[in-house]
């Protein structure tokens, strides 16, 4: 079975927002109709979006350090949203694991969005229906492109690489790599909703070196290690066990 | 969460209509068997079940404001399997049918008897369909309860005390209607529905009290740690992805002040309870149907109270990604 999913890497965003502009550009021309903006440029603007760059300071000034962190919906494996809509416009898909939403069966009810811990439906205030992430799926399958451009808009726009794009159930394909050798983590596993999405932690490259790596004790070629190298020993040497 | 008034008047308006024909029914089943004197005033019956088929369309109504789209609210009917949203709107309008047939029955009179119980009691048609009423009601009781129970980030709601508040109040509520109701028509039951809606409005609120105790002490099961996934005790939003705020920051907060919130508990616990349980044991000794009919009025405002602070007071795990603005 397939389970689509993004890998993004906290190590090297560097939170620029370009997938979040490039998932509103490429997902608001689509067929699926715009993605409504609302006072765009008056006071508290508003819109939908499938991507959010979101920032957060960890520890306390002068100790910290920012993380930018891309939210979008996470295509659960167990995704509680499903089985809550009550007309069945939000599923998963049976041959790659993308959850959708079928904007036509949708009744702008809301209740997936409660059933969502991650907060990651939003209704759009025009269409009045619940959009989310849709993993391109209008892009990822679509033979007029060029193969290497059959990826996410977000994936195709990072200017780091920190989006990763493929089958986590494929164990061989660079998603899967990267989550067991960069220790990829889930969001809020506590709720058991196994989201495909994951995450790769901040990694510190660090090289640790004691003193005495800075400086040799033991130094033969010092002038004072030189004296007392060659001062003749209490002990037995070399010389004494065997013959040249 | 943010408390949308077209899901509280739902709630509570089907609430107060499916408690109004339990009491209907509680009553014929009492005369029926010979419990207390027997009534022979169906008006009442027929009346009663106007007004509640009435209050559970007003809900209905109340409900469609709560959809984008309205005109497909027929396709909700769909996945009963799974969601409790569909099987309301499935059990809805079955109770609402089911009582409309049993206060039909009332006014065509269908009281001959169909056949006769071991006992001697006589069943007929009205009592059937009350039977088949009864099951609905309580299967859209207990419908409504798990909409909001069965959610299980939410754990202030997700808890068997949603569903019981849920039917207790709703009882209370509609006791309460049926004792105004029959003080105003002037018929014998007024002190009968006066008892059980004092002990029904008793038992909401323990158990809205209890609920109350318990989501005082919920740990949540989320924070910052797990929702970002970094290990460290001090994690502060700087950005939440937007500059004028979201669907995510007008959905589940409630944008209240916390003063406001308690005194929105304590305006319910008044409203919704001591009041209306005052003016009850009160009308239990005057005839006048002016303060049943004031106990209503005042369990209503109070339930409205109570169902907004049941919405503020929860808690979504998704808030912890907006905290701040920027």
């Amino acid at each position: 079975m397939t389970q689509l999913a993004l890998v993004i890497d906290l190590n090297v965003c560097v939170g620029c927002h370009a997938c979040v502009t490039s998932c509103k550009e490429w997902n608001t021309s689509g067929p699926a109709g715009s993605m409504v903006d609302k006072n765009p440029y008056k006071e508290d603007p508003t819109g939908t979006f499938f991507n959010r760059v979101q920032s957060f300071e960890i520890g306390t000034y002068p100790q910290t350090e920012t993380v930018h962190f891309p939210k979008s919906c996470l295509h659960c494996e167990e995704p509680p949203c499903v089985p809550v809509c009550p007309t069945g416009a939000s599923y998963k898909r049976e041959e790659d694991g993308i959850v959708l939403v079928d904007y036509d069966k949708c009744i702008g009810c809301k209740y997936c969005s409660w059933a969502c811990p991650y907060g990651a439906r939003e209704l759009d205030e025009k269409q009045k229906v619940m959009k989310k992430c849709t993993l391109c799926v209008d892009r990822i399958y679509d033979e007029d492109l060029p193969e290497k451009e059959r990826l996410p808009a977000c994936v195709m726009s990072c200017p780091t690489s920190a989006r990763l794009f493929g089958d986590i159930h494929d164990e061989n394909s660079d998603v899967s790599k990267a989550i067991r050798e960069d220790a990829g983590y889930q969001l809020m596993p506590e709720w058991g909703t196994k989201p495909a999405n994951h995450y790769l932690p901040r990694r510190k490259v660090k090289m640790t070196i004691h003193k005495d790596e800075l400086e040799r004790v033991d130094n033969p070629l010092s002038k004072e290690e030189r004296k007392t190298h060659n001062a003749p020993s209490d002990s037995p040497s070399l010389e004494d066990m065997t013959t040249w | 969460m943010h408390p949308a008034f077209s899901v509280i008047f739902l709630t509570t308006l089907i609430g107060a209509g499916q408690g109004l024909f339990l009491a209907l029914f509680t009553g014929q089943i009492f005369s029926q068997f010979k419990l207390m004197p027997e009534q022979h005033d169906s008006n009442f019956y027929v009346i009663g079940s106007i007004i509640a088929v009435g209050l559970m369309a007003i809900g209905l109504f109340a409900s469609f404001f709560h959809l984008g789209h309205p005109e497909r609210a027929w396709r909700s009917a769909a996945k009963w399997k799974t969601s409790w949203l569909s099987r309301e709107v499935i059990a809805l309008p079955a109770a609402m049918g089911a009582i409309s047939l049993y206060g039909a029955a009332h006014y065509f009179g269908f009281t001959t008897p169909l056949f006769t119980m071991p006992g001697g009691t006589e069943i007929d048609a009205t009592l059937l369909l009350g039977l088949a009423s009864t099951f609905t009601v309580y299967t859209l009781f207990i419908c409504t309860g798990m909409i909001y129970g069965c959610i299980k980030f939410l754990q202030e709601w997700h808890s068997p005390l949603t569903v019981i508040n849920f039917t207790l109040m709703g009882m209370a509520s509609g006791f309460a209607v049926a004792t105004a109701l029959s003080a105003y028509m002037q018929t014998d039951l007024t002190k009968f529905y006066a008892v059980w809606a004092i002990l029904f409005t008793v038992l909401a609120f323990v158990f809205r009290v209890l609920s109350l105790v318990r989501n005082k002490k919920i740990k949540p099961k989320s924070d910052m740690r797990s929702a970002i996934g970094v290990n460290h005790p001090n994690i502060r939003q700087m950005a939440q992805g937007s500059m004028g705020g979201s669907f995510n920051t007008r959905e589940y907060f409630h944008g209240k002040k916390a003063g406001f919130v308690r005194n929105m508990k304590y305006i319910f616990l008044v409203l919704a309870f001591i009041v209306p349980l005052a003016l009850l044991v009160f009308s239990l000794g005057a005839s006048s149907w002016v303060i049943p009919v004031a106990a209503v009025g005042i369990q209503y405002l109070g339930l409205i109270a109570e169902r907004w602070y049941f919405f503020a007071d929860a808690n979504h795990p998704q808030n912890l990604y907006y905290q701040q603005i920027s």
